[in-house]
């Protein structure tokens, strides 16, 4: 356990750190992050006590770090300072072996089989024993770092520090590296300390998190805490968003340009879709912002090219999502440009049509097959076809979050109506259908001009969109219906 | 076999030769026999006891005192141009024996050993002093302003010594034979004055070889080691000056041997101090044994200064290492 209170120190006269506490218990990780010239290299020197303090104590384990000899405190906290060049060689595992240091004692002092056995372990975990016997300085900068870091680890104390251990490594190493600390600090139980530059990476791994600014602690806490667009965007004088990790609840930052994006003023008009008896598509000379629950691509993302395929209705494929993106190649496009849809029924019988507001347009494409209509609020077991109402809305506007999700609520709400108003019955339970059993929905925006933040059924956006999907889903499912009966 | 103990042998076999020609090899040649049977030839065994055999131990001493102590600041300052030599800690001994010398100054308790005491507490005030200038010019201590602080060291120092010279008004050829370095005409007193001091640098040395192979990575490093850097740094130059001092009192300033051995050592058998320190001390007694031969049968009967010699190989290595440490930051 690493306790400080109130430190504060710096080099000469100034303090450049000033007041600083927290303290770390064993198995935690706590990042320091703080932009360049935070303090935060000093503070690390100041803990470590490469430089004396001013004021303020470190402990560890309740014993301040000053009555600890040099070898004693070797023995309790071992050090990963900044890469430095240097004028002589050592091979590998003489520079691991130096960890071992402070282990040794008497003049003669033997290399006992503890000492052998951390060395090997601490290269087996940066995976550097097959460098074992190479020199040093022929390494790159990334394998000379996973060096000294095996050093630290040779050492065996419960105290770590390290000063951006992730330097000069490539995401793999990066990866590699903190799991292994990670890990090491769990099942030794270390109490790890460590400077980050990347506020992602220290987000995924720290337990807590420290911004510094100007020598002292602008937050502390669990990432989420510590992560908010508000701070580090003060701190680091940088628009960042703040947004979840896909597989950890700790929140990941992304660094927003101070150059604007320069694309052509555009609009999406109805005139500008294609359809042929293969698909309806929509190609975009810009990418738009973009939410579906299509076949491929679906999700969030920035994309050009929009095609809703027509397939067999015994269409049936193991991996459907792979053969839409090499039929998407072979027509020409991108599959990593694409958001790609599939229906069975006629693509020429889609509706699309163009709402104006005082904002700019919407335009709506609607292609519905009810052959599987379904109540969803019986929730019976059932077999999923093919045969359903996909619902592109294109926005001309810059829409928010928000507006994405309500979007969806609305364009939902107004399809259910309009099966509702035309009587689509589930065939199972012999009520009025919600949806079939594969719809999908796609909200598209420009992202340009007017900032529409809501979309909820009273703003003008949603709206138009409930007006506009109810009109076309009718008339989609007329067209549906003639079909059927032709 | 390890490469270690490959390399203790070949250093060994090399020192064995280098002494067999030492005492053999000269205006007069001595069959070897006479080393384990004297009675065979009693004019040459006294040549080789008492002449020769002297010498080429008093030689031996010189050069590993001077490798070790060059290894040992080379490893210490993390400057492969550091040496006794260029550091101006030879010069500053020499100051201490000059003045031994020259005024006859004599301490009682020391008696014989007052030449080499003197040499080396004015190597030791010597070293202090380069090492503080030089961390005043350049808290960094880069390689080339701790040689240039020790170049403007020895040149005062040097300065000093000739005006001692000057003042005393004695013979100046052998004065500056002196001064070029040399081991001729010493005698079994002076190997006796610069055994203990040469056996004392090196053991402590070779203690500190750990300590030595942790601040290779730096002083603030080697903290985070465990090391004592104040206390061990200190002992290092104590014992560094040590060294040096008794080689110049019993020789003169004999340049650059402190810094072609461990440079050579290093490129062999790699950096590590734990085998850097004893290689360099026995490769640096056959290099001085051999520079030793060298000098005083090239130009026969004349005999040049080692120094000139050591100096004649020293310089252009001193250049080479410059030159790759230069490249290597370029």
């Amino acid at each position: 356990m690493l306790e400080i209170q109130e430190l504060s120190g710096g080099y000469g006269d100034e303090n450049i750190v000033q007041n600083v506490s927290f303290r770390v218990n064993k198995g935690q990780m706590l990042g320091i992050l703080g932009p360049n010239g935070s303090g935060k290299s000093t503070l690390m020197k100041l803990i470590s006590g490469a430089l004396p303090f001013r004021s303020g104590f470190v402990k560890i384990d309740g014993k301040p770090i000053t009555e600890f000899g040099a070898k004693e405190l070797a023995k309790e906290m071992a050090v990963l300072p900044q890469l430095h060049a240097h004028a002589f060689s050592h091979t590998v595992r003489e520079t691991v072996a130096l960890g071992r240091y402070p282990h040794q004692s008497g003049w003669f002092s033997a290399w006992s089989d503890e000492d052998e056995f951390a060395v090997t372990e601490a290269m087996r975990l940066m995976n550097i024993s097959h460098y074992e016997k190479t020199q040093i300085d022929q390494m790159s900068g990334g394998e000379q770092q996973r060096v000294f870091v095996a050093q630290a680890l040779a050492q065996d104390a419960p105290v770590l520090l390290l000063d951006e251990p992730t330097n000069h490594l490539d995401i793999n190493h990066q990866k590699e590296l903190l799991d292994t600390i990670r890990k090491q600090a769990i099942d030794k139980g270390l109490t790890v300390i460590s400077i980050f530059h990347d506020i992602n990476l220290a987000s995924m791994y720290c337990d807590e998190l420290l911004l510094l600014d100007k020598g002292t602690i602008v937050r502390m806490g669990e990432p989420h805490e510590v992560v908010r667009e508000q701070d580090i965007e003060m701190v680091y004088k940088t628009r960042i968003s703040n947004h979840p990790h896909p597989e950890l609840p700790k929140p990941q930052i992304t660094l927003l340009p101070g150059v604007k994006r320069k694309v052509p003023t555009m609009l999406v008009r109805p005139q500008n879709f294609i359809v042929t008896s293969e698909f309806v598509i929509y190609d975009s000379p810009v990418p738009l912002k973009t939410v579906s629950s299509a076949v491929v691509n679906a999700g969030a993302g920035w994309f050009r090219t929009f095609m809703n395929r027509r397939v067999d209705s015994n269409y049936e494929c193991d991996d459907s999502i792979q053969e839409m993106k090499d039929f998407i190649e072979r027509k020409g496009f991108k599959p990593t440009d694409t958001v790609g849809m599939m229906t069975a029924v006629k693509t020429e019988d889609v509706i699309i049509k163009e709402y104006t507001g005082d904002f700019s347009s919407l335009t709506v494409a609607v292609t519905a097959g009810v052959g599987n209509a379904v109540d969803v609020s019986k929730a019976l077991d059932r077999k999923e076809k093919v045969g359903t109402i996909n619902t592109w809305i294109m926005v001309n506007g810059c829409l928010s979050d928000e507006a994405f999700i309500q979007a969806m609520i609305t364009a939902t709400e107004a399809k259910t109506k309009a099966l509702h108003q035309e009587r689509v019955m589930d065939p199972l339970t012999d009520t009025i259908a919600t949806g079939t059993s594969t719809d999908s929905c796609l909200v598209a925006a420009t992202q340009q001009g007017e900032y529409l933040p809501y979309a909820g059924p009273v703003t003008e956006l949603g709206r138009l969109i409930g007006i506009g999907v109810f009109e076309c889903t009718v008339e989609a499912i007329g067209n549906y219906r003639m079909a059927k009966k032709a | 076999m390890s490469k270690n103990t490959v390399a203790y042998i070949v250093s060994l076999l090399i020192l064995g030769a280098a002494v067999l020609l030492g005492v053999t090899v000269g205006t007069v040649s001595i069959s070897p026999v006479v080393l384990w049977n004297p009675a065979s030839d009693s004019t040459a065994a006294n040549i080789l006891w008492n002449i020769r055999m002297p010498r080429v131990v008093l030689a031996g001493l010189v050069g590993a005192a001077l490798a070790t102590a060059g290894a040992a600041f080379q490893g210490l300052l993390k400057n492969p141009l550091a040496d006794p030599y260029t550091l101006g800690v030879s010069s500053g001994a020499s100051v201490g024996a000059v003045m031994t010398l020259f005024f006859g100054i004599s301490i009682p308790f020391l008696g014989l050993y007052t030449l080499p005491v003197i040499s080396m507490l004015f190597a030791i005030l010597t070293m202090f002093a380069v090492i503080g200038f030089a961390k005043l010019v350049d808290r960094s201590m880069k390689m080339e302003t701790v040689i240039l602080t020790g170049i403007i060291f020895s040149s005062f120092l040097g300065s000093v010594i000739s005006l001692m010279i000057a003042l005393t008004g004695e013979e100046l050829r052998q004065i500056i034979g002196w001064l070029l370095g040399s081991v001729s005409m010493r005698g079994w007193p002076y190997v006796q004055m610069a055994l203990p001091f040469v056996l004392i640098g090196s053991f402590v040395l070779w203690l500190c070889r750990r300590e030595l192979n942790a601040m290779l990575f730096g002083e603030e490093r080697a903290k985070h080691l465990g090391v004592d850097v104040k206390k061990w740094k200190f002992i290092i130059l104590i014992s560094g000056s040590i060294l040096t001092g008794a080689a110049v009192a019993v020789s003169g300033t004999i340049g650059f041997v402190g810094l072609v051995v461990p440079h050579m050592t290093r490129l062999l058998w790699g950096a590590d101090h734990r085998h850097v320190l004893p290689l360099s001390f026995i490769n640096g007694a056959a290099l001085l044994i051999v520079c030793d031969l060298v000098s005083r049968t090239i130009i026969s009967p004349t005999e040049l200064p080692v120094g000139v010699i050591t100096a004649f190989i020293g310089a252009p290595v001193f250049a080479f290492i410059f030159f790759q440490q230069r490249k290597g930051v370029a």
